[in-house]
């Protein structure tokens, strides 16, 4: 599945070795070059169009399309100021890295404890309590609303960070555990039982062999996840219940039902929500690209 | 899938999208040890047990409940579900021609959103591996993966502003005389608007899955169907195609499941609307559950979501059993 395998090989067919060879393999490619070309404007303008509107004063804006800008060449920080000030981004971006790094780091930890005692410590009932594992994966969160408000409410966990931190970690686990277990079974054994041999505990095999050496698929997991948290907006309209605890998504969302149109407001903020993931994407691409085809099943 | 063996980065395994098989049972030798195992699933279970069992029985029992305040006020059997069914013609309307409602959007996004995300990727795919900036080219299709849906919408609030200054697929028809369309507005055009929007989003993970697999085919097969005379067609349909069909299957599966719980796309863009003609299924649930209060009648649709994962659920439990044995 690695991208980058794909991204090394050479195209299948061989260069031509005269000049006249290479432009008449030229000439034949043109129609995939267009057909690219086209490809990559589609995929690419919208979101281009976003950034550029995020920095456009509000009046232009509103009388002219993004694509004007080269004929007006104003640009301005001043949405970004007005969302971060007035309307409340920045105490929902620190909310989003409140939510997220917890509801990353605990079903790592959970997942990686569980997925170990799948692979490597033999106790009764054991594969069937992992077909249970499989079969939860495909429970739809949704099943889960109503009780667990319904268990929360007296302990008022929806007023603060627990219900959520709680609830992405318990959604987070089935998969976590079924991809964590498929590769630490691939582990050699060799050096599992060695390091028994010489006395180490369970948990001592678990921390000084196991985990190092799953850190690729432990940090695609992990990857995976904090994205799949830092976008979430469902979980967050039914287990965030106080305003200031709000994270940008549901800010955004708050945002656009409001004021409907004022695009300036919108494209600043949703640009807020884009850059973490952008970043995420540009410097860790392998990962992220290996964590989200990973994650697909989920 | 083969396409992640061999390479040189020591990745996931390809389980990863479900393809690959996990090759062997989990090893015997470790030590019996149910009190040590026990420690380590501690925290699993007490929240799988929270979370997902015991919600599960419990929204089961709610959906044959009035369910007033999410509990158990007044039993009414079937009614929830003979109720959704029959009399609302927000969740499925069979009286209409084409028959309309959350569920049977539903469907038109699994009919167009699959198909046309893997025909998609499948023509990028091919042709992105005939030219030299195939890795840029995927990267930039690959991107919306990494955006939030709530992002994607705004993206797309602005590509289908009804105003033909500032939207523009709008300005692109008024050169035309076209228009302007209300894409999101018009419940004739919705669905069609928003699956766009879907298909935008997903294309480049198809693209980088059939990118892999298409690469684990070997460049010698087709420089030998070429010398004899194949056409780029033949090859695709003869070599590509039935190489990449295990690939695209699972992919459909993935799709399908991305469908089911579709949420956030309606939700941001059009609120389910105009009127409810862009609602699905989870969406209703969402709505009439927490906004509306029914919490019966959302608990019936949590269980009809059950039961459309139930056939992907017993296949992948299928698929782990037969590879435990082997």
């Amino acid at each position: 599945m690695s991208t980058n395998d794909a991204i090394a090989r050479p195209a299948i067919a061989e260069r031509p070795k005269t000049l006249s060879g290479r432009i008449v393999k030229a000439l034949n490619k043109t129609p995939i070059h267009i057909a690219l070309g086209l490809v990559a404007v589609i995929w690419l303008a919208p979101t281009i169009g976003l950034l550029v509107t995020s920095i456009r004063p509000r009046s232009d804006i509103q009388a002219t399309g993004w694509w004007e800008t080269l004929s007006t060449l104003r640009f301005t920080t001043e949405n970004y100021l007005s969302v971060i000030n007035a309307q409340g981004m920045l105490q929902a971006f620190v909310n989003n890295v409140i939510i997220s790094i917890p509801s990353t780091l605990l079903p790592l930890t959970f997942a990686a404890l569980a997925a170990y005692a799948f692979s490597w410590i033999n106790f009764p009932f054991r594969d069937s309590l992992f077909l249970i594992v499989i079969a939860l994966m495909m429970v739809p969160a949704q099943v889960a609303f109503i009780p667990v408000l319904q268990l929360f409410a007296p302990f008022g966990f929806t007023r603060n960070f627990i219900a959520i931190w709680l609830a992405h970690t318990a959604f987070a686990l089935p998969f976590g555990i079924f991809l964590l277990r498929n590769f630490f079974i691939t582990l050699p054994r060799d050096l599992i039982e060695a390091a028994r041999i010489d006395g180490a505990s369970t948990f001592g095999v678990f921390r000084t062999i196991v985990v190092p050496l799953s850190v690729p698929a432990i940090a695609a997991y992990g990857i995976f996840q904090f994205l799949w948290v830092w976008n979430d907006l469902l979980m967050a309209l039914v287990f965030v219940q106080n305003a200031a605890n709000n994270p940008l998504t549901r800010q955004i969302n708050g945002l656009l039902s409001q004021y409907g149109t004022e695009w300036h407001l919108l494209a600043a903020s949703a640009f807020l929500l884009m850059i973490v993931p952008l970043i995420v994407f540009f410097s860790l691409q392998r990962y992220f690209v290996q964590g989200l085809l990973a994650g697909s099943v989920k | 899938m083969t396409a992640s063996t061999g390479t040189g980065t020591p990745g996931l395994p390809a389980v990863a999208i479900g393809a690959a098989p996990p090759k062997a049972k989990a090893p015997q030798v470790e030590q019996r040890n149910g009190k040590v195992a026990l420690l380590f699933l501690l925290p699993t279970v007490f929240l799988l047990t929270i979370f997902l069992v015991y919600p599960t029985i419990y929204t089961f029992l709610l959906s044959f409940d009035r369910g007033r305040r999410g509990q158990f006020t007044q039993f009414v059997g079937l009614d929830n579900y003979v109720n959704l069914f029959t009399k609302d013609p927000n969740f499925i309307n069979f009286s209409t021609f084409p028959p309309s409602g959350a569920l049977f959007n539903n469907v038109l996004w699994l009919v167009f959103y699959t198909s046309i995300v893997i025909f998609l990727g499948l023509v990028i795919a091919v042709m992105a591996s005939r030219v030299s900036y195939e890795a840029i080219l995927k990267s930039i299709v690959f991107l919306p993966m990494a955006i939030a849906a709530t992002a994607l919408a705004v993206i797309w609030a602005f590509v289908y502003a009804p105003d033909s200054k500032t939207g523009l697929l709008n300005a692109i028809l008024g050169v035309g005389n076209i228009g302007p369309i209300s894409w999101l507005g018009d419940p004739g055009f919705v669905n069609a608007s928003l699956i766009a929007v879907g298909i935008w989003g997903s294309v480049g993970f198809a693209t980088v899955i059939l990118s892999a697999a298409i690469k684990s085919i070997s460049s010698e097969i087709i420089e030998a169907a070429r010398v004899d005379g194949a056409n780029e067609l033949q090859i695709f349909r003869r070599i590509i195609l039935p190489m990449v069909s295990l690939p695209i299957s699972v992919l459909a599966v993935t799709l399908t499941v991305n469908v089911v719980k579709l949420f956030d796309l309606p939700y941001v863009l059009t609120s389910g609307g105009p009127g409810t003609s862009s609602r699905v299924i989870a969406f209703t649930m969402y709505q009439e559950s927490f906004p509306g209060g029914l919490f019966g009648k959302g608990a019936a649709v949590a269980m009809v979501m059950l039961l459309i994962m139930t056939p992907i659920m017993l296949f992948n439990i299928r698929r782990f059993r037969s590879e435990s044995v082997t």
